[in-house]
């Protein structure tokens, strides 16, 4: 059997006080999607950092492509994509001169691997006389991705695709990744939004330096067993603070459209929808509710 | 009826042949929470920048606190706060320093600046942290403060370009709670977000698709007019049909 894309075991980094990565250990598997999810700051870019070798842990190992990172580095940095979180390609350089320069520095050419790019190149070619810097964010992003694509790497490294980029380009994105996935490759990738975690495999949801938990997306939040609510009404902000106050209310945060409550056991919403109605706010509509990765996420947060 | 703090009919912004911001008209309530959504490059920041006065309209007509958007941009700059993800507090300065500094730009007195910074810091329970470096705070205590920073001046509007990127999301429901709390006491709150969550938090939103607001309403009316079960969708539908990238 060949071995995981990617194995990290006991993985720390430590910034004078600050612990950056508190023992991180997880493997992703091949060709898996695996999402990296959590806030700035949650130490993301860092464990990036260590796996594509540009930076060295303080303790622990890991394997990428069944190699080890401090042994094996320079092996490994010819069988992994990396796209960087800030863009780091060369904004004087055309689209067409980046690309070039990416794959001369790899010994290939664009066509060698034609086939695994074509999709995404294709939608940034008319512009390829275009200098990098001139760009817009979604097709900077599109280059970058190309420009990590351009040996055929087994294992992709993606630090926050996505930050910036607006709802419609992000779920384009989504669809060229899956697409990349289809054709074998294993992929890490990081996002802040929360309801990209959908489109993974696997996820971990990553906060301060420690792993909250990983699992499916759907594992995520079926592993959420506290009953949650659903309220909404005129007066939002009205209906939270006085929710809030309430005793069987563990919990109490915004959530889109309505507010979320986490309750105990004797919650009893007949009475909530009572209380709020006695207290004037009007169209109360309170309901059972499932929960997303967020409520995990905040969940784990408090407890962490 | 509440009165409109901005009002705008048919505002262009041009560059060149490019129409980046094309006939917009809207009226934004006193008190109001307006989501301003749009995709990369539909128009929005060149927009925000004409209601801030740091930017002259080709053509149409409107005001944003009173005052007119055709001529007195300096006058609106006084009576707006502004904060955006990518620029908003000075990181080698200090909280304290740059409650003074922003303070003294927006004209406020020592006495006021002193009295305003010990009232915010401690609504935020972050008197400690007062000779602290902004950047070594964690990126979702910039942002609260920054917010605070903001309304330092209390301002009737506060523009918010992106506030919450990045932010975890305990913070960003702080941080929406912080815009709950401004509003209900009557400042007037625009904000972009690429969060679609966070549209539904707001008392009306609108979309702009290439320079052009093509949906506006409250979060329940558009969700009924496009038949769709969240914004997100609705944000989708107009966004896809967009010609021009970024």
């Amino acid at each position: 059997m060949r071995q995981d894309a990617i194995e990290i075991n006991g993985i720390s980094k430590n910034y004078g006080a600050l612990k950056a990565l508190d023992g991180i250990t997880f493997n992703v598997g091949r060709g898996e999607v695996f999402g990296l999810i959590g806030p700035d700051g949650a130490g993301k870019s860092t464990l990036f950092r260590i796996l594509v070798t540009l930076i060295d842990s303080d303790g622990g190992s890991a394997k990428v492509d069944g190699m080890d990172i401090l042994n094996d580095y320079h092996s490994i940095r010819n069988k992994i994509g990396y796209m960087p979180g800030k863009f780091s390609l060369y904004p004087d350089l055309t689209v067409e001169e980046n690309i070039n320069f990416f794959a001369a520095l790899f010994h290939v050419t664009l066509e060698q691997n034609y086939d695994l790019i074509a999709p995404i190149y294709k939608q940034i070619e008319p512009f390829k006389t275009r200098r990098a810097g001139k760009l817009s964010g979604g097709m900077k992003q599109k280059l970058a991705l190309c420009c990590s694509l351009i040996h055929k790497p087994d294992v992709l490294f993606l630090d926050e695709p996505t930050t910036g980029v607006d709802a419609v380009s992000r779920s384009e994105f989504w669809d060229m990744l899956l697409e990349l996935q289809k054709k074998g490759l294993s992929i890490l990738v990081s996002t802040p939004y929360m309801d990209e975690a959908s489109k993974c495999n696997r996820i971990a949801l990553i906060n301060g330096g420690k792993i909250l938990d990983i699992n499916t997306p759907d594992g995520i939040v079926n592993n959420f067993k506290e009953p949650l609510y659903a309220v909404s009404g005129t007066n939002m902000y009205g209906i939270l603070t006085a929710t809030r106050q309430e005793k069987e209310v563990v919990d109490c945060y915004p959530f889109g459209a309505a507010h979320h409550i986490v309750a105990s056991e004797n919650f009893n919403p007949e009475f909530l929808k009572q209380t709020l109605e006695e207290r004037g706010f009007k169209n109360i509509e309170l309901n059972k509710t499932k929960a997303g990765i967020e409520d995990v996420f905040i969940k784990l947060m408090h407890t962490q | 009826m509440k009165e409109n703090i901005i009002s705008v009919k048919e505002l262009c912004k041009n560059f060149g042949k490019f129409k980046a911001v094309d006939r917009i008209t809207f009226d934004v309530k006193r008190g109001e929470i307006f989501g301003f959504l749009g995709a990369n490059g539909a128009g929005k920041t060149t927009a925000i920048r004409m209601l801030c006065g740091l930017s002259y309209p080709t053509s149409g007509s409107g005001t944003v606190a009173g005052f007119d958007v055709m001529r007195n941009g300096e006058k609106i700059k006084h009576h707006i706060g502004y904060m955006s993800q990518r620029f908003s507090l000075y990181d080698d300065l200090t909280v304290y320093e740059n409650m003074k500094l922003f303070g003294g730009i927006y004209g406020l007195s020592k006495m006021q600046v002193e009295r305003r910074s010990v009232e915010i810091l401690n609504q935020l329970q972050f008197k400690s942290e007062i000779n602290t470096l902004v950047g070594s705070l964690p990126l979702g205590w910039k942002q609260k403060l920054a917010f605070c920073v903001a309304s330092l001046h209390r301002p009737e509007i506060v523009f918010l370009d992106e506030p919450t990127g990045g932010v975890d999301p305990v913070t960003r429901r702080q941080f929406w709670e912080m815009i709950y709390k401004a509003s209900s006491e009557g400042t007037t709150i625009f904000v972009t977000t690429h969060y679609m969550d966070e549209a539904e938090y707001c008392n009306r939103v609108s979309i702009m698709v290439d320079g052009q607001i093509k949906a506006l309403d409250s979060p329940a009316e558009l969700k009924k007019q496009f038949n769709a079960s969240a914004i997100d969708e609705v944000f989708r539908s107009l966004a896809r049909g967009a010609k021009r990238g970024e």
